[in-house]
């Protein structure tokens, strides 16, 4: 990816995300979204984000694809945590704990 | 504000992975200053994605904004263009949070009180953002393979995600999510994401009114 093509998407994205920010806000949104579509918008992170990171879980980059216990695991028990605790801090010290935990483990073993 | 750190220190390091340097990362976090859309976008570049599927995913990331931009609008739409435009700016998850809670609960507050406001809550959430991802861009070089820093980006959504599948309707959404993106990991382009975040949208949205339907 050159330089020019990495300022491209840093540009665009930064519009447009501002646009989403200002769409209502400057239109000054006297008139109320329709139901429908406040309903999809209330799902967009929690359409893209687990979807986003499925593969990086399952075939990660580092084992060259291959499934790797501590990473599985690793985000098992960041979920696990994130449901339990409803803390993101505790979800995530909950996912590198495990993670180091089982690599470790494997390390020494 | 605390999980704050720790993601924009790895969006720096995450950004240096995918060879990105320190203007580059710093570019995202001033221009864009949405950390999970500058992950989405951090990673499909990482993967080689064609520069419209990143911009693409990664605006779908920031479309739930729209909605937060809905809900303030009744409470700052009296103010003057530029300052709107400066809240738009700063309008993130935890300042939409904080906003969104605090002007039901004042009613009489002035635009002025509800500016201050807005500004104390979104303010110091953007130099520290910067300093972080500095940071995170400066040491990610130095950051031994061992600490298996790849892992990263998917605890930092994991933990974001997590703690909000309270309802039916988000975890079937999530569960479509998953289960899309790896269906479709097939699909040139790195396309198969943003076909699997639409239909997971719609599921979302589908369950709700559903639900919604049988309690009415």
């Amino acid at each position: 990816m050159t330089v020019a093509t990495v300022w491209a998407i840093i540009i665009v994205l930064g519009v447009g995300t501002f646009l989403i920010r200002f769409s209502f806000l400057g239109l000054i949104g006297r008139r109320p979204m329709p139901e429908w579509v406040l309903r999809h918008l209330r799902y967009t992170a929690v359409a893209v984000l687990p979807g986003l990171v499925a593969p990086l879980v399952l075939w990660p980059q580092a084992t060259a694809g291959q499934p790797d216990p501590a990473r599985i695991l690793a985000a098992l028990a960041t979920v696990g945590a994130g449901l339990w605790t409803r803390s993101v801090l505790g979800a995530m010290g909950a996912g590198a704990l495990a993670l180091y935990l089982v690599l470790g483990a494997e390390a020494l073993l | 504000m605390a999980a704050l750190a720790p993601f924009g220190l790895l969006f720096g390091v995450a950004a240096t992975e995918a060879g990105l340097g320190l203007g580059a990362a710093m570019g995202f976090s001033i221009g864009v200053i949405a950390g999970a859309s500058q992950f989405t976008a951090v990673s499909l570049m990482a993967d080689g994605a064609p520069a419209v599927v990143v911009v693409l995913t990664a605006l779908a990331v920031n479309l739930r904004m729209a909605m937060y931009s809905a809900a303030l609008a009744p409470h700052l739409g009296a103010a003057p263009v530029w300052q709107r435009a400066l809240a738009a700016y700063a309008l993130f998850d935890s300042s939409y949070a904080c906003a969104s809670q605090a002007y039901p609960r004042h009613p009489h507050w002035s635009m002025r009180d509800r500016l201050m406001y807005f500004a104390g809550a979104a303010g110091p959430a953007i130099p520290m953002w910067l300093l972080v991802t500095a940071t995170g861009s400066a040491l990610g070089a130095t950051i031994p393979g061992w600490l298996a820093l790849d892992f990263a980006v998917p605890i930092c959504f994991l933990a974001m995600v997590a703690p909000g599948l309270r309802t039916l309707p988000q975890v079937a959404a999530a569960v479509t999510s998953v289960a899309g993106a790896l269906a479709l990991a097939w699909v040139p382009y790195s396309l198969g994401l943003l076909i699997a975040a639409i239909l997971a949208m719609a599921v979302g949205a589908e369950v709700e009114r559903r639900l919604t339907g049988r309690l009415a």
